[in-house]
C-alpha cells in the first residue's frame, strides 16, 4: 500500500541529482538568506522536461510532492500546494520523510506544540491550542518531560545560525502539517482499511504469433467499440437520445447490421445475443437439430440455477434428451453418454458438463459455420438496419459536432506524443470541461 | 551550509551499495558505518559467505540477468508492442465528463453496471446506492458496516449484492417502489473471516463469487447461503476478481496483496495458473474481452497484461511520471483501450497494443477507486473518494 513512497522518492532523488537535478539558489526571506531553494516554476519546468509530460500533469505531480511533505514552501508554510511562479520551496530533509520516520507519536507532537508555545506566547492557532490542551490531559504524566525537552531543544536551536534555525523550524512545521492536518484539510496519509500484506519478480517474452491474436481481436471489434468509433445514430450519453439502446434491445424486430455481423465473429457472440440465439434455433429447426440448442440451454440452467432444483432439472433433462427413445434425443458419443448416465444417478451441478461440452462443440464446428452460410443469415444481414446519424437540426442544443461522436482514433501521429502535446491539446484532454 | 551538514549525516552514498539514499548509522564489528535501509535489511536477513558483500552478490545477479537476456533474444521472442507496430496509432482522445452523480455523502468505493447498460449500483463508506442514470432515480440502502467495498448487479437486474468490513456479502432484491425499505429484505449469503473486497454474480442470480481479506475466494449458492467451493492459494488479502468470458465459463482470475494474480477452475477449486511479476499489491484484475488475457492494476504504479495461453506477462503500462498505484482497470469493448484509475486522482487511458498512454483525465479531487466501462461500451464510469461518480463517453 505504501509503494508510492518508493516511486515518489525516486523522483525526489532524481531532482536532487548533482548533474541532472534541480538548479537551486539562495532565497531571501525577510532579512535572512536561505540557501538551496527553488521556485515553483523551476519545479514544474524540471518535471516537464524530465518526464516528457504536459504542464498540467507536471503541476499535478508537483502538488503531490508538496502535499506529501517531500518539498515544503518557504513563504506560506501552511498552504501546502505548488504554485507555478517565483514562490520559493525547499526539499524536506529525509529525517522527516513519511517513509523514514516511524509514525508521529503524541509525545513528539506535544513537544513541538510546547516549543511553539514557549517560544512566543499566543503563537498557537486555534486548533493547535485545542490539541495542546487535549494532550496535556491525555499524557499529563509525561508533562514534565515534555516541557523539559521543549526547553532543551529551544536552547540548542538558539545556538544555531539564524538561517539554520529558520530552516529547521520550517521543516518541522511542514512535517506536522502533514501528520496532524488542521480540521477541514484532507488527511493525505489516509489509506483506507488495513491490509495484511506479505512480502517478494520476472518479465517474459512470447512468440510473435501468439500475440497477433490481440491485434486481430482489436481490429475486428474496432467498429463495434463506441468509444473508439462512435455509434449510430448517436451515443445516448452524449445526446441524451436513447434510440441507440432501443434499436439494440433484445426484443427488436429488425436488428442492426453491426449486430448481425458480430454474430459471425464467434459462436459465443451468436449465443450470447438472445436474438442471435433465436435465429439459430429457427435455423436448427429447419435442419431438424434444434434439440442440440435446447439441450445446451437446459444444461446451462442446471449449472447456474438454484441448488435445490438441480435434481429435478437433471431428471427433466434426462427424460427429454438422454433417455433411450426420448422425444428430443441428442446425439452424444457413447463414452460420454455412459459417463453422464452414471453420473445422473447422483445428480450435482456439473453432472451434465461433459455432455453439454460435446454438444456445444458439435454445434460450433458443424451447425454454426453452416448457419453463417445459410440464406436465413444472409437475408437477415441484407435486411439489417444501418441507423442514420442523428441530424444536428433534430437536437439543436447538442454541443458536439455533427458526428454522432467524434472518431479521434486513426489520426496518424507519431507514438508517445502526449509529452510533447501543445498546451491547447492538453487542455482538451482535461475531464472537467463540461459537466451536466 | 546548515543543510549540508544536516544532509551529510542522514543522506548520501551508502557504504555498501554506493547509491544516494537516506542512511542509518549502524555498527558493524565495532566500526560505525552508514548503510541505506535496504542494505541493512539485506545484511540482517542473509548470511554472507566469506569474501562476499551485498555488492558482489548484486553484481553477480546482474551478470546472470544479462546472460538470460542474451539467450532470450536468440529465441526471436517479442513483446506485444513490437507485434503491434504496424497497427495504426490512435490520435489524442477528447474525453468529457457528461454527468456527475453527487449523491454519496462519502467516498465512493465500488460500482457495477447493470446489464441493461443504464442502471448502476455504487457503494460507499456507509451506503449502497442504485441509480438509473438516464432518469436519475435512486434507491439508497444504509449498510450496517463502515466500508462497503464491493457491490455487484445480478444478471437479471433485479438483485444487488454488496459487503465490506462486515465480512459478509449480502443480497438485496430491488423494487420499483422507491420508498420500500430494501434493508429489510436483505439476505446474508457469504461469510468470510475478514473484509469482503470484491463480489460478482456468475452467469445467473443464483451463484455469487466473493474475494476476501482472509486470503480466500469463495463460490456461494445464493438461495441457501451454502458454500459451494472455496479457493485457497493466495498468501495475503485477495483484493479483486473477474470472471472469464470464455466459452466454457469455468474460470476466474483473482489478484491480491501477495502480488500474485491467480487463475482458478470454479468446479474443482484448483489454482490453474499463477502470475507474479508485480512489485506490490494487485488492486484490480480484468479480463481482455476475448478471455485470452487479463489486465491488472497495482500499487506499484503499473498495469500489466498477462497472456493465458503463453502463460506470461506480455505488456507493462507505466510511466516514470506516474507515481501512485492503479486502483481499478477496465477494457473498452474492443479491448484496444485500457482505462485505469489511480490514487493520484487521475484516469490514464492506455493503448493496449502499443503500450502507450493516449489520454489523461483529471476529473477527480481524490483518489479514483473504481473504473467501469458500460456493458455495451458506450461510456465508462469512475467513482472516487471525492464522493462523486463521473460518467464519460467519448
Amino acid at each position: 500500500m505504501s509503494f508510492y513512497k518508493i516511486t515518489m522518492e525516486r523522483v525526489i532523488v532524481s531532482m536532487q541529482d548533482p548533474d541532472m537535478g534541480m538548479k537551486m539558489r539562495n532565497q531571501r526571506l525577510l532579512i535572512t538568506v536561505i540557501p538551496h531553494a527553488m521556485t515553483g516554476r523551476d519545479i514544474v519546468d524540471w518535471l516537464i522536461q524530465k518526464y516528457t509530460i504536459t504542464e498540467e500533469e507536471a503541476l499535478h505531480i508537483g502538488n503531490f510532492l508538496v502535499k506529501y511533505g517531500y518539498i515544503y514552501p518557504l513563504k506560506e508554510p501552511r498552504n501546502l500546494c505548488l504554485k507555478q511562479d517565483e514562490t520559493p520551496y525547499r526539499f524536506q530533509t529525509p529525517y522527516y520523510w513519511t517513509s523514514t520516520r516511524w509514525p508521529a507519536s503524541e509525545l513528539d507532537y506535544a513537544i513541538y506544540l510546547a516549543k511553539k508555545n514557549i517560544r512566543k506566547q499566543g503563537e498557537l492557532i486555534e486548533y493547535e491550542k485545542e490539541c495542546y490542551n487535549a494532550l496535556h490531559k491525555r499524557i499529563n504524566h509525561t508533562w514534565d518531560f515534555v516541557v523539559m525537552q521543549a526547553r532543551e531543544q529551544l536552547r540548542a536551536s538558539k545556538q544555531r545560525r539564524k538561517a539554520d534555525r529558520i530552516v529547521l523550524e520550517c521543516q518541522e512545521q511542514a512535517y506536522w502539517l502533514i501528520n496532524r492536518p488542521p480540521p477541514g484539510v484532507m488527511d493525505i496519509l489516509e489509506q483506507g482499511p488495513d491490509r495484511r500484506n506479505v512480502a517478494n519478480t520476472r518479465v517474459q517474452l512470447v512468440s510473435g504469433q501468439m500475440l497477433a491474436i490481440f491485434v486481430k481481436y482489436c481490429e475486428q471489434y474496432q467498429d463495434h467499440d463506441p468509444i473508439m468509433q462512435g455509434c449510430l445514430p448517436s451515443n445516448p450519453w452524449i445526446t441524451d437520445d436513447i434510440m441507440y439502446w432501443n434499436m439494440n434491445s433484445e426484443t427488436v424486430t429488425m436488428p442492426t447490421k453491426l449486430r448481425v455481423e458480430r454474430w459471425s465473429f464467434s459462436f459465443m457472440e451468436l449465443l450470447n445475443d438472445p436474438l442471435g440465439r433465436k435465429e439459430l434455433l429457427t435455423y436448427l429447426e429447419k435442419e431438424f437439430s434444434a434439440e442440440n440448442l435446447c439441450f445446451w440451454q437446459a444444461c446451462e440452467e442446471v449449472r447456474h440455477g438454484e441448488a435445490s432444483k438441480i435434481a429435478a432439472k437433471v431428471d427433466e433433462v434426462y427424460k427429454q434428451f438422454l433417455a433411450p427413445g426420448a422425444s428430443r434425443w441428442v446425439n452424444i458419443d457413447s463414452k460420454t453418454m455412459e459417463k453422464t448416465l452414471e453420473g445422473i444417478k447422483h445428480p450435482h451441478r456439473f453432472v451434465l458438463d461433459d455432455a453439454q461440452m460435446h454438444i456445444y462443440f458439435l454445434m460450433k464446428k458443424d451447425s454454426y459455420p453452416r448457419y453463417l452460410k445459410s440464406e436465413l443469415y444472409k437475408n437477415l444481414l441484407a435486411k439489417a438496419i444501418v441507423p442514420q446519424e442523428t441530424k444536428k437540426s433534430v437536437f439543436p442544443f447538442m454541443r458536439r459536432q455533427r458526428h454522432s461522436s467524434p472518431s479521434p482514433a486513426l489520426v496518424t501521429q507519431t507514438a508517445e506524443d502526449n509529452g510533447k502535446a501543445k498546451p491547447s491539446a492538453a487542455k482538451a484532454n482535461a475531464g472537467t470541461a463540461s459537466q451536466i | 551550509m546548515c543543510d549540508q551538514t544536516f544532509v551529510a549525516i542522514t543522506f548520501g552514498p551508502c557504504d555498501s551499495c554506493s547509491q544516494n539514499k537516506p542512511l542509518m548509522n549502524i555498527y558493524l564489528q565495532n566500526e560505525p558505518v552508514n548503510y541505506c535501509s535496504l542494505c541493512v535489511e539485506l545484511m540482517a536477513c542473509q548470511g554472507l559467505a566469506k569474501g562476499e558483500t551485498v555488492s558482489t552478490l548484486r553484481a553477480e545477479s546482474e551478470n546472470l540477468k544479462a546472460k538470460l537476456e542474451e539467450e532470450r533474444a536468440k529465441l526471436h521472442d517479442v513483446e506485444l508492442h513490437q507485434v503491434a507496430e504496424k497497427v495504426e496509432t490512435l490520435g489524442q482522445f477528447v474525453i468529457k465528463t457528461r454527468r456527475t452523480l453527487k449523491g454519496h455523502g462519502n467516498k465512493v468505493l465500488c460500482m457495477d453496471w447493470c446489464r441493461d447498460k443504464r442502471r448502476m449500483v455504487s457503494s460507499s463508506q456507509v451506503i449502497m446506492r442504485s441509480a438509473a442514470v438516464c432518469v436519475l432515480q435512486e434507491h439508497a440502502v444504509t449498510m450496517p458496516c463502515t466500508w462497503v467495498m464491493a457491490c455487484a448487479y445480478a444478471p437479471s437486474g433485479c438483485v444487488i449484492a454488496c459487503g465490506g468490513l462486515d465480512n459478509k456479502c449480502s443480497v438485496y432484491p430491488l423494487s420499483l417502489d422507491k420508498n420500500e425499505n430494501l434493508a429489510a429484505k436483505k439476505k446474508s449469503v457469504a461469510m468470510h473471516t475478514n473484509y469482503l473486497s470484491a463480489c460478482s454474480f456468475t452467469n445467473s442470480d443464483m451463484q455469487l463469487l466473493t474475494s476476501s481479506g482472509d486470503g480466500t475466494c469463495a463460490l456461494w449458492d445464493v438461495e441457501s447461503g451454502q458454500l459451494l467451493q472455496s479457493f485457497h492459494g493466495h498468501s495475503a488479502d485477495v483484493l479483486s476478481l473477474d470472471l472469464a468470458p470464455s466459452e466454457t465459463g469455468n474460470t476466474f482470475v483473482s489478484g491480491g496483496c501477495d502480488k500474485k494474480a491467480n487463475v482458478w477452475d470454479m468446479r474443482s477449486g484448483q489454482n490453474i495458473q499463477s502470475f507474479e511479476t508485480h512489485e506490490s499489491d494487485i488492486n484490480s484484475v480484468k479480463y481482455y474481452p476475448s478471455g485470452d488475457a487479463f489486465a491488472t492494476g497495482s500499487d506499484d504504479a503499473t498495469c500489466r497484461l498477462y497472456d493465458l495461453r503463453a502463460d506470461r506477462e506480455v505488456a507493462i503500462y507505466s510511466k516514470e511520471s506516474i507515481i501512485f498505484g492503479a486502483s481499478s482497470v477496465d477494457f473498452s469493448l474492443s479491448g484496444r483501450l485500457l482505462f485505469a484509475g489511480y490514487n493520484d486522482y487521475n484516469i490514464n487511458v492506455w493503448d493496449v497494443l502499443k503500450g502507450t498512454r493516449v489520454a489523461i483525465l483529471f476529473g477527480h479531487e481524490n483518489r479514483v477507486s473504481t473504473v467501469r466501462v458500460s456493458p455495451d461500451g458506450t461510456a465508462f464510469c469512475s467513482g472516487s473518494w471525492d464522493n462523486t461518480l463521473d460518467f464519460n463517453p467519448v
